[in-house]
């Protein structure tokens, strides 16, 4: 009951850490699909190469989120952007293991028939390897995104807002309703996102 | 930089106790969420393999878990458990549990059939297949499983310093409170090498166990 | 066969049907068959010869009738014992793929709690019974193996401890034709030398007929003719197994067509 009331006096304030969370976290995605869909597509073509950054991203993936988050403050400083870019740093090993194995995974007899019909690298890569890999380049998708909405909600401690922020100053102040609301905000936003791409898949296929 | 320097060695100079005390809180913490969360992670994906029936809900429990983020179930955890040592470590235990068991059921479900079948047809008893057939050849997942919860375990447990688990996390809290670099940077790179020094003898085992695989 | 042959196998009156099935798998087998025959049993999918084999080695139950091993009902034998004493062989081979070749044939001997100089003997001689170099496979890894060696490997497995009764349900199905022929050359050689009775299912007429001391056609669950191939072939029992034989010869005529 007190949480409900609490939430009608602060839904203003609710909205803006919701609409901040996503915020964050889309612009971090973009960014992050980005970045991975260019690796991706370096390592298609030096495979040396993308051994080499998914090994260093799966070392920069194991460093739990709160210290890369106070690694970076000595150099980028507090803030939104710095939050940013750890998540992006985050998402890079999440999207590249599906991306790359999803391409590479594809039947070695299409890839033979289509070489036989003289496509070249590139339009193999293009017409072949990525249309029939589409969907663990979903799941990646899918799986880098709920990760960024949970690592955003920790990036609260480094100032960049968004739910967390509820959670932090929740604690500070000694503010129950405070935290609550946090911690459901972003349970529900995790559930539902994943609900509703889950179901997405389900029907492409 | 040099300021910076010579902050971390003033810093050690005064805390080297207090420094180590909180490694320790660390590592201990972890280790013994690690082993709990192994025993029950392990053997509730054996038991959601025999019993089918409730495989699948328990299975899509443990799922929705994964996915509510980390800090909101170590603050919910406060209002349920407390603060302190105990409610920390059943916090992180519930969120270690997952990548264990579903690793193991998956892992256990990929045994080929024909392997299980060929094992049973030379006599062996459903316990040997087991310990000699279906575990071990589940155990890659599994380890796989456990990696996985190591570093969520690790990362988590920083953050649990804020309902009262000590560690490591709280020179990184000190550090964004009083804004002082030079604790952000003791207590960062000191979760980062904790959590890569956890996973590295993980992946030598891992890569030791499947040398069947690709030779 | 001569009448002092004891008689291994006795199928007496087996029924099988598994649950949602309306009609039994296996339906009213009775056979009996002696000390050292190669039985090959013919029949497309379906038939019911894979459950009847199974059912040897108690991977199946029959739900009535009894199948009775040497004189001993294997209903009074608790499954683990009978299939130690029974080797078996199927299409997927199922080496473990975490242990290598000497391992793999090791299994039941282990089991069985062999010393280790006598497994590592016994697996020396199997090795090389089917085939293999031992000093070359051993301590490969089913997955450095061709088809035909993994299969040579999991029949070597299936004859560690010496079983009185082989079980073979389609082996070679997977394997390509001419180490097909290799595989039925040399498992004949190896039947020839042991004084085993085997059991071997296939669909492949030309197989069972080539290998098979005596026959058994299956259709629909039940036994059609259980008979030498000579036999079969000149005076098919009934429409199905003349129907088989059939298909067989047009395939010759085909063949004598091209040359």
């Amino acid at each position: 009951m007190e949480l409900l009331q609490f939430a009608q006096r602060n839904y203003s304030l609710l909205l803006r850490a919701l609409s901040e969370h996503i915020q964050m976290v889309l612009i971090s995605l973009i960014l992050s699909i980005l970045l991975a869909g260019l690796l991706t597509i370096v390592a298609m073509f030096f495979k040396r190469i993308g051994t080499l950054i998914t090994h260093l991203f799966s070392i920069v993936y194991s460093v739990p989120s709160i210290a890369l988050f106070a690694l970076m403050i000595p150099m980028l400083g507090i803030g939104r952007n710095t939050a940013i870019t750890v998540l992006v740093l985050y998402n890079q090993f999440i999207l590249l293991r599906n991306f790359i194995t999803g391409l590479n995974e594809v039947d070695p007899a299409i890839v033979e028939a289509a070489t036989g019909m003289g496509m070249t690298r590139t339009q193999l890569i293009f017409k072949v390897r990525v249309p029939l890999s589409l969907k663990p380049i979903f799941v990646g998708m899918r799986l880098a995104l709920i990760s960024t909405i949970a690592v955003a909600v920790i990036a609260a401690f480094i100032g960049a807002g968004g739910i967390g922020l509820l959670v932090t100053i929740g604690l500070e102040t000694g503010n129950n309703n405070r935290v609550l609301w946090g911690v459901i905000l972003s349970a529900v936003l995790g559930i539902v996102v994943n609900a509703t791409l889950v179901f997405i898949e389900k029907k492409i296929n | 930089m040099q300021e910076i320097w010579a902050n971390i060695i003033r810093y050690f100079d005064n805390n080297m106790d207090a420094y180590f005390a909180m490694l320790r809180q660390h590592i201990g913490i972890s280790l013994r969420v690690l082993i709990i969360s192994t025993i029950i992670g392990l053997s509730t994906g054996i038991l959601c393999v025999i019993f089918k029936k409730q495989q699948k809900w328990i299975i899509t429990l443990f799922q929705t878990l994964r996915i509510i983020p980390s800090l909101a179930i170590l603050v919910l955890s406060i209002r349920f458990l407390g603060i302190g040592m105990g409610p920390a470590i059943a916090a992180l235990t519930f969120l270690a549990i997952p990548p264990i068991l579903m690793n193991t059921v998956a892992g256990l479900e990929k045994v080929s059939l024909f392997v299980l079948e060929t094992a049973k047809g030379m006599g062996m008893t459903p316990l040997q297949v087991w310990l000699k057939v279906r575990l071990p050849l589940a155990f890659p997942m599994i380890l796989a499983g456990i990696k996985t919860a190591t570093v969520e375990i690790v990362a988590s447990a920083t953050i649990a310093a804020l309902i009262g688990a000590g560690g490591l996390g709280q020179i990184i809290f000190q550090g964004l409170s009083t804004r002082q670099t030079e604790l952000l940077l003791i207590g960062g790179i000191s979760v980062a090498i904790m959590s890569l020094g956890a996973v590295l003898p993980l992946n030598l085992l891992d890569r030791f166990l499947q040398r069947y695989r690709n030779i | 066969m001569s009448k002092n042959t004891p008689v291994a196998i006795e199928y007496q009156n087996v029924h099988k049907r598994f649950g949602g099935a309306n009609c039994n798998a296996v339906d009213g087998v009775d056979l009996s068959i002696n000390e050292g025959e190669f039985i090959t049993i013919l029949g497309s999918s379906g038939s019911g010869k894979t459950t009847l084999l199974k059912m040897t080695n108690r991977l199946l139950d029959p739900d009535s009738g009894n199948i009775v091993l040497f004189g001993e009902n294997i209903r009074d034998v608790s499954p683990v014992q009978v299939r130690r004493r029974i080797g078996y062989v199927i299409q997927q081979v199922g080496l473990m793929p975490h242990m290598t070749v000497a391992q793999n044939i090791a299994i039941v001997p282990k089991l069985l709690r062999w010393d280790k100089k006598r497994i590592d003997s016994r697996v020396n001689e199997l090795t090389a019974l089917v085939g293999l170099e031992p000093s070359e496979f051993l301590i490969r890894y089913p997955a450095q193996l061709s088809g035909g060696q993994q299969q040579r490997i999991g029949l070597a497995r299936a004859l560690a401890v010496d079983p009185k009764i082989m079980l073979l349900d389609e082996p070679f199905g997977a394997i390509d034709a001419i180490n097909r022929l290799n595989l039925q050359d040399e498992l004949k050689r190896i039947h020839g030398g042991l004084k085993k009775t085997f059991l071997f299912v296939t669909h492949d007429i030309n197989e069972a007929l080539k290998l098979g001391t005596r026959v058994i056609v299956m259709n629909e669950g039940k036994v059609c003719q259980f008979d030498t191939p000579r036999n079969i072939v000149k005076n098919p029992a009934d429409g199905f197994v003349e129907s088989l034989i059939h298909s067989c010869r047009e395939q010759e005529k085909f063949w004598e067509g091209l040359i």
